[in-house]
């Protein structure tokens, strides 16, 4: 409740609204205190007096009644006449919610129906035929108003119910034998009481503004009594003469309404645990940049040079070093793998490399990725567009989630090579005909035309990196590919990519947590952990003989096919989280060989021969493997 | 699709019967002997008799329905006291108007409030989004009728740029430059507040799509941001605008009552209104019903567009 409070606080515009409802509605009750004068007597020579008259602060109505005392009066009964509305509204309508919801069954189906119905149609329309039967007149104006809401009131509130009928309290209460009238108010209602209470005060500006209509329209309030809305009707004729008399009651509604309004949304959003985090806010087309220092130049003439790479995310007060630090690098046709368990940084580092984090929150802060010359990083967006797809492209994890689900794959192919090739439509599809061959889906004339809904997984990301070589890339880089593929697919995936690696000379940039994807496809895999990178070298060197303790562990993780019993080590501990590293190595802590100066440091990558580097003070030998 | 839409049309049947019932119930709250009620002054000795025997008003409520339902089946709205005509005939007369100015309305505040909504979630948090969210804010606070005066008097009688009211001139051509001119301040009075809860809900569907995979792969294809908005973003949030513009379509279709007063738009609101100060139910009841029939006709619409829209949606 607090954290609420002070959350709704902390939204300026609610506050605002908060204020100015107060104000308005203390004035309404203090009206009859105040030195006013009578709103209903009539003095017609002294009709329309213009406002900052002598003896009336707002002027005059067309028979000469003080507007002001008018405007606090009429605002009174505006108020009083919105909130008997809603109180009624929400009393009828949650009872009838909570009666379908806790009975359900055949009770629920009954009400529910005529709940939809009356829903189904337009509630001024509704409301008009509720005055127009009951004649015209205040009380009938609030009946109209609160029985069209009723609905409104009775869904939410069920599905409440529907909730909160099924929990263990419940059952017991009824399980001790209490009846249900006793349930419903001793258990149901305090529960649902905070939605009605919410509901309430986000219905009560609509039901202000549907008496005052009605009483606009004349079947409200009847003369002399005056709400807003009747004075608005009755300054109708004079709108063009005399405006001040229309504009008065008109700008009370609005303020009225707006504040209401914005308090309303202070308090949905205070309640909205997904804007509390942020997570509402959308990425950006290409991640920011904060880049401080100096650039890191290329090491070699490699085609894809990633160099001392940061990338984290900003989430409110916290900062999560996703990336702390990668250097990488990919040559013409070689397939690199990075491998780690979740979390570790490998997907971020890859998305990195053509500005596709997500942002916010995600801001790259040092580093340099150089492709065929270029400093990606801090590319113009332009620039770093017209290399997606075109030279490095991407095959995703979930191709269900990865392709739009609204288009046909062909359409999002013909996409794909329209971006970048100013082909015509049908020559592209034809194209399109033959990438989806190579990546072996049959019937690709047919299948072109299908959604992505109807196809199975492994067909679905064929077309995924069929759409990645849709221009011809230089570079591929494939964030596990085949992790949400049963192993059959997964292996025909594996042939797929590693038939096009020869044939089309693409470099592979290879990301998974699977030891046995990375021996089959990979030439060099990179270990990260906790953002780094651990070990890197030639795929089998790694594999037979793992330097990095973290490595040998991972592979131990690794059940082996008729390896016989073998004990299956699992890491004991978490990966640490990346807003709090530890100043020396992350892995020390689940490391059977962390000593204190593992601890007192940061440990550079150190080569340790034959094109291999490791990130270890005590890197493992092979008697200790053998053991 | 043809059978999608024949079964849509099919289950239409019984919720127009559900608000013939609503309506039928409505009215049978009427307080009093019904027949003196419809004909107020008209009420003679002989008149009630005839209307008696005709809508079976001395019968119980069951068959005083039927009657009325086969009725209007055959297309017998009653008649119109007041008007001494039979209401379908004066409904369908003042439909057109409304239809023209609920109908524009609604094309207006579903383009502006998609457009809002698209350009404040590509722009969260900028200038344009604060700009558009404040608009909306004032948009969906101010009553309709509130702004219509308004802009009659800025617009019309400060500015002299549209006419002041009515939806032709006294004198003169009709010709449609003119209609548009009459029609374009009530046709956005009316469409402001629906406007404001499109662009709204427009702006979290977008955001919500904006965070999906399928938006990462379509930039990851090198896609223009333009287009990864407007074609790859819009069309999935679309999913979830729809039904919230045939809500909004009835919003607006009852509404311009409001917007048919304070513009003196010869529509079938202002009708209702009149027939309800006159006390002709009939009149009432038969307009009511014939609205809340058309709104039922374009749900059907909305829904039909849904499933071109949505290829998962099995027609």
């Amino acid at each position: 409740m607090r954290g609420f409070l002070t959350l709704l606080a902390r939204n300026r515009l609610a506050l605002v609204g908060l204020i100015v409802i107060g104000c308005v509605a203390l004035l309404a009750l203090i009206t009859p205190l105040l030195p006013l004068a009578n709103p209903n007597v009539i003095d017609t020579p002294n009709r329309f007096q213009p406002p900052f008259s002598a003896g009336a602060v707002l002027g005059t109505d067309h028979l000469g009644r003080d507007l002001l005392s008018r405007l606090l009066w009429g605002t009174r009964l505006s108020l009083a006449m919105g909130l008997a509305a809603a109180m009624i509204a929400a009393t009828i309508g949650s009872a009838i919610g909570i009666i379908a919801g806790y009975y359900g069954g055949r009770t629920d189906n009954v009400i529910m129906r005529g709940v939809d119905m009356l829903m189904g149609f337009p509630y001024i329309l509704l409301a008009l035929a509720i005055v127009a039967a009951l004649g015209p007149g205040l009380m009938n104006a609030l009946i109209a108003v609160a029985a069209v809401n009723v609905p409104f009131f009775a869904r939410n509130i069920r599905g409440i119910t529907v909730g909160i009928a099924h929990k263990e309290f419940v059952d017991a209460a009824r399980l001790s034998g209490m009846r249900n009238r006793d349930i419903i108010l001793s258990e149901v209602l305090p529960n649902v009481l905070p939605v009605i209470v919410i509901a309430m005060s986000t219905t009560v500006g609509w039901m202000i503004l549907e008496t005052a209509g009605l009483s606009f329209l004349g079947l409200g309030s009847q003369p002399p009594q005056a709400d807003l809305g009747s004075m608005l009707g009755e300054a109708r004729s004079a709108l063009i003469t005399h405006p001040h008399t229309s504009i008065v009651p008109g700008a009370m509604i609005l303020v009225i309404v707006m504040g209401i309004n914005l308090l309303g949304d202070g308090v949905r959003d205070a309640l909205d645990p997904r804007l509390k985090s942020g997570a509402l806010s959308r990425p950006m087309p290409a991640t920011t940049v904060d880049r401080h220092g100096p650039v890191p130049t290329a090491r070699t003439d490699s085609l894809l040079d990633i160099v001392g790479l940061r990338t984290e995310f900003r989430v409110r007060d916290r900062v999560y070093k996703a990336v702390g630090g990668v250097d990488l690098h990919v040559e013409q046709g070689e397939c690199l793998g990075i491998i780690g368990e979740s979390g570790s940084g490998k997907s971020v580092t890859a998305l990195s490399v053509m500005g596709l984090v997500a942002s916010p929150p995600g801001v790259i802060t040092g580093g340099a990725v150089h492709f065929d010359g270029t400093d990606l990083i801090g590319a113009p967006y332009e620039v770093l567009r017209a290399l997606r797809g075109r030279r490095v492209a991407y095959i995703f994890q979930d191709p269900l989630a990865t392709l739009h689900p609204l288009y046909k794959v062909g359409d999002q192919l013909i996409e794909a090579i329209q971006t970048h090739d100013p082909l015509s439509k049908e020559a592209a599809r034809i194209r399109a005909i033959d990438l989806l061959k190579s990546v072996r889906i049959p019937n690709a004339e047919s299948r072109i035309d299908s959604y992505p809904y109807e196809m199975s997984g492994g067909m679905r990301q064929r077309v995924g990196i069929a759409m990645a070589l849709a221009n011809d890339p230089d570079v591929i880089i494939a964030d596990e590919p085949t992790t949400a593929l049963d192993v059959t697919v997964q292996a025909q995936i594996l042939s797929v990519l590693s038939d096009l690696r020869r044939e089309r000379g693409l470099a592979i940039i290879f990301i998974t947590h699977d030891f046995g994807v990375v021996g089959q496809l990979c030439d060099r895999v990179a270990v990260m952990y906790a953002g780094q990178i651990v070990e890197e070298g030639p795929t089998e060197a790694v594999l037979r003989n793992p330097h990095h303790p973290y490595t040998s562990r991972l592979i131990d993780c690794v059940p082996t096919l008729g390896g016989g019993q073998r004990k299956l080590a699992a890491i004991p501990g978490l990966p640490p989280v990346v807003d709090r590293l530890p100043v020396g190595c992350a892995f020390a802590e689940r490391c059977d060989k962390a000593d204190p100066t593992c601890r007192a440091d940061a440990i550079a990558l150190m080569p340790t021969g034959a094109g291999r580097k490791t990130r270890c003070l005590f890197p493992e030998t092979k008697q200790e493997r053998i053991v | 699709m043809t059978g999608y839409i024949l079964k849509r049309l099919v289950s239409a049947i019984p919720v127009l019967l559900g608000i013939s019932v609503i309506v039928f119930l409505i009215m049978a709250m009427i307080p009093g002997d019904p027949a003196t009620a419809i004909l107020g002054s008209y009420a003679t000795p002989e008149n009630v008799e005839k209307l008696n025997r005709d809508l079976g008003l001395d019968q119980g409520l069951v068959p005083r329905y039927f009657i009325w339902l086969g009725h209007m089946v055959q297309g017998d709205f009653g008649r119109s006291f007041a008007l001494n005509r039979p209401v379908l005939d004066e409904v369908l007369d003042r439909f057109g108007a409304t239809l023209i100015l609920a109908g524009t309305s609604f094309v207006l505040c579903s383009l502006l409030g998609v457009a809002a909504g698209v350009v404040s979630a590509a722009r969260q948090y900028g200038w344009a989004d604060k700009a558009i969210t404040f608009v909306v804010l004032v948009g969906i606070s101010i009553p309709s009728f509130f702004l219509g005066m308004m802009m009659i008097l800025i617009f019309a009688v400060q500015l002299r740029w549209f006419p002041v009211s009515g939806m032709w001139p006294i004198y003169g051509d009709r010709t449609l430059w003119v209609l548009l001119d009459h029609l374009f301040m009530p046709a956005l009075a009316l469409a402001v507040v629906a406007t404001g809860v499109i662009a709204r809900l427009a702006r979290s569907a977008m955001l919500e799509v904006l965070r999906q995979d399928f938006i990462r792969t379509a930039r990851a294809k090198g896609v223009r941001e333009g287009r990864v908005i407007w074609r790859h973003a819009l069309r999935a949030a679309m999913v979830s605008i729809i039904p919230v513009l045939g809500i909004q379509a009835g919003f607006v279709l009852s509404g311009a009552v409001y917007i048919e007063m304070v513009f003196q738009w010869p529509g079938v609101g202002r009708m209702l209104v009149d027939a309800i100060l006159k006390r002709d139910i009939l009149l009432v009841q038969g307009g009511v019903v014939f609205i809340a029939a058309c709104y039922v006709m374009f749900n059907i619409m909305v829904d039909v567009a849904q499933a071109m829209l949505d290829p998962r949606i099995k027609t």
